[in-house]
């Protein structure tokens, strides 16, 4: 490293051609200080803001922590009982339901408007901008809000359904259907996934689709035989980041159930369960181990996937 | 290469725009009623599935705006600020980070990008908590610093893998040149790279700025004091207020703090679409 005295030197080509390299040069690497003094506002960050918090939150997760007072080594009884704690075991099957429910919804959303709007559409940009806005907006405390407004008993929705004579139920309010809000809210935002398909279907070679006609091949067998296999990888990566994201869902949850996760915990999403441990009862050793455990069912799914991927993920190309 | 030839586009998919323009109006429907209720008087608001105000009102803005005892005039400006610091810390920090990845030939570099790729994957809940205790440590609870000094050291990886891959396609003869006329690589980086990077930093400008504005969750778990407020806490602070009353107001506010997102939505949206369809981000 030593030998590289500066960020501005680079090696000097003509050095090349004369001598022959010595093998231990093969080695060595050209920019070791520049490179690491580049690196270094990353690297720091990733220690501080990171690594070093991971390693605390472990400690933290194994011992008794309210931040006032120094944390109290307790081995695994976090572990143990978040297993009989029926709030946490409630958020995990909430959990679960939402996003087995709002990922599919969302991508299979996603993947039948974009190939809707890849055929050559006038306006194309007009609609790809106007889908794509709720996901920007969808994160936000105003969306949540307005959904929650749309959903309440005499709100948008039951406004509608009374043209037909319906009444509608109290969505928001009423433990049956509250779960199914956060879902549809997830759905309404299939503009990033949708826009990744329209990209990748941009890029399906027409030659098939061409042959496939000439071959007689309808519309729904040229869909299931030839656009899905060929798009598989974006599927692939729209299903992994989505899952990852919905395990994390936390604002929509905590704005409809007024932070409570009700009715009767019907939307204590799993991240609104935590913050209602580590923020709400301070109890910061219990909520690290439920971080733990997210994390771990989220590396999980995670395998799941990538193992998965080899059966039908297509990477022909 | 698109697929559309020009023949196919003079075919008419009449029936096709017909299905979109619905879904569109379904999914548009929401926000549309939103604004239309803000200006709505208070009784007028759960009574008609109209958008449009029989009467039209700014009641809802004016009481709305100071109806959490701290108005929103503050809640915006701190909120701007959060997210402008942001923004500009992102940038410089990811950039960095990227040009050392994508050009720079050092030790252990395929080793710290996959710990990099591995960040992008970890979920924020895994070092809410720690974190916390540490900027708590450090006595930063209730100000800004734990919001914005991460972006400072480049905390969100997905950014600089964004710009790795941006910097990947600029050839590299460019800085090979550069660098013969004895440009170092500071000179490289900032007269060769950052102006290539542009539309690569644009788009991280545009998305740091619009998902920190919309961040909830570290803002609520930080900031504990009204006049600290963002915009989302502070329109949180109307709804735990409100239940019940006011809602012209709590719909008013909702309008209100979603506008800076729709200007520079509005003002980028291509730059954005193209962004996101060619990095495959969130």
């Amino acid at each position: 490293m030593s030998d590289n005295n500066g960020v501005a030197v680079l090696d000097p080509p003509k050095a090349e051609q004369a001598v022959p390299v010595p093998k231990r040069k093969r080695k060595r690497h050209k920019h070791n200080l520049a490179g690491y003094v580049f690196l270094a506002p990353w690297l720091i960050g990733l220690f501080a803001f990171t690594l070093i918090p991971m390693v605390y939150s472990l400690y933290l997760s194994l011992t008794k922590f309210n931040l006032l007072t120094p944390p109290q080594w307790i081995g695994a009884d976090n572990y143990t009982r978040l297993f009989s704690d029926e709030r946490y075991l409630q958020s995990i099957k909430v959990t679960l339901l939402y996003v087995v429910t709002s990922v599919p919804l969302k991508l299979v959303a996603a993947l039948l408007v974009a190939v809707a709007l890849n055929r050559g559409l006038t306006a194309l940009g007009f609609y790809r901008a106007t889908f794509y806005l709720p996901s920007l907006l969808g994160a936000s405390v105003a969306v949540s809000v307005m959904w929650r407004q749309i959903f309440s008993g005499d709100g948008l929705v039951n406004q509608f359904l009374r043209l037909f004579g319906i009444q509608g139920a109290d969505w928001i309010g009423d433990p049956r259907y509250a779960m199914w809000t956060l879902v549809l809210l997830a759905g309404w935002q299939f503009g990033t996934p949708m826009l990744i398909f329209l990209a990748g279907l941009k890029q399906l070679p027409q030659d098939l689709y061409e042959a496939a006609a000439i071959d007689g091949a309808g519309k729904v067998t040229t869909f299931f035989r030839i656009t899905l296999p060929l798009l598989s990888p974006m599927i692939f990566f729209n299903l992994v980041l989505e899952t990852i994201g919905a395990f994390q869902t936390f604002t929509p949850a905590y704005v409809i159930s007024n932070g409570l996760g009700g009715p009767i915990d019907s939307t204590l999403l799993y991240t609104l369960y935590l913050y209602l441990k580590g923020f709400g009862s301070m109890q910061m050793g219990y909520a690290s181990a439920m971080a733990w455990v997210l994390f771990a069912v989220i590396g999980l799914f995670t395998a799941v996937y990538f193992w998965s991927a080899r059966r039908w993920v297509n990477y022909a190309d | 290469m698109t697929a559309a030839t020009p023949r196919k586009r003079v075919k008419r998919h009449w029936r096709a725009h017909v299905v979109l323009l619905v879904v569109l109006v379904v999914m548009i429907y929401p926000m549309v009623w939103l604004v239309g209720a803000s200006f709505k008087p208070e009784n007028q608001i759960f009574t008609t599935m109209n958008p449009l105000p029989l009467a039209f009102t700014f009641a809802n803005y004016v009481t709305g705006w100071t109806a959490t005892g701290t108005s929103f005039t503050v809640y915006l400006s701190n909120s701007l600020t959060v997210s402008l610091v942001t923004v500009v810390a992102n940038v410089a920090s990811c950039s960095v980070a990227a040009y050392a990845f994508a050009r720079l030939d050092f030790a252990l570099r395929r080793f710290w990008f996959a710990v990099m790729l591995g960040t992008m994957m970890l979920p924020f809940q895994a070092t809410l908590i720690p974190q916390y205790a540490i900027f708590y440590q450090l006595n930063w609870i209730n100000t800004f610093l734990p919001l914005v000094v991460p972006y400072l050291l480049a905390y969100d990886a997905f950014f600089i893998f964004l710009m790795v891959q941006f910097i990947r396609g600029i050839p590299r003869e460019l800085d090979e040149a550069a660098a013969l006329d004895g440009a170092s690589h500071v000179r490289v980086f900032f007269s060769i790279i950052l102006p290539l990077l542009r539309p690569a930093l644009l788009t991280t400008t545009i998305l740091t700025f619009i998902w920190t504005f919309n961040d909830f969750l570290r803002q609520l778990v930080y900031l504990s004091d009204h006049t600290r407020y963002t915009a989302p806490l502070g329109l949180n602070a109307f709804v735990d207020r409100a239940s019940g009353s006011s809602y012209g107001g709590m719909l008013a506010m909702s309008v209100v703090t979603l506008v800076p997102t729709v200007i520079v939505f509005l003002t980028s949206q291509r730059r954005l679409v193209e962004g996101v369809a060619t990095t495959g981000i969130k």
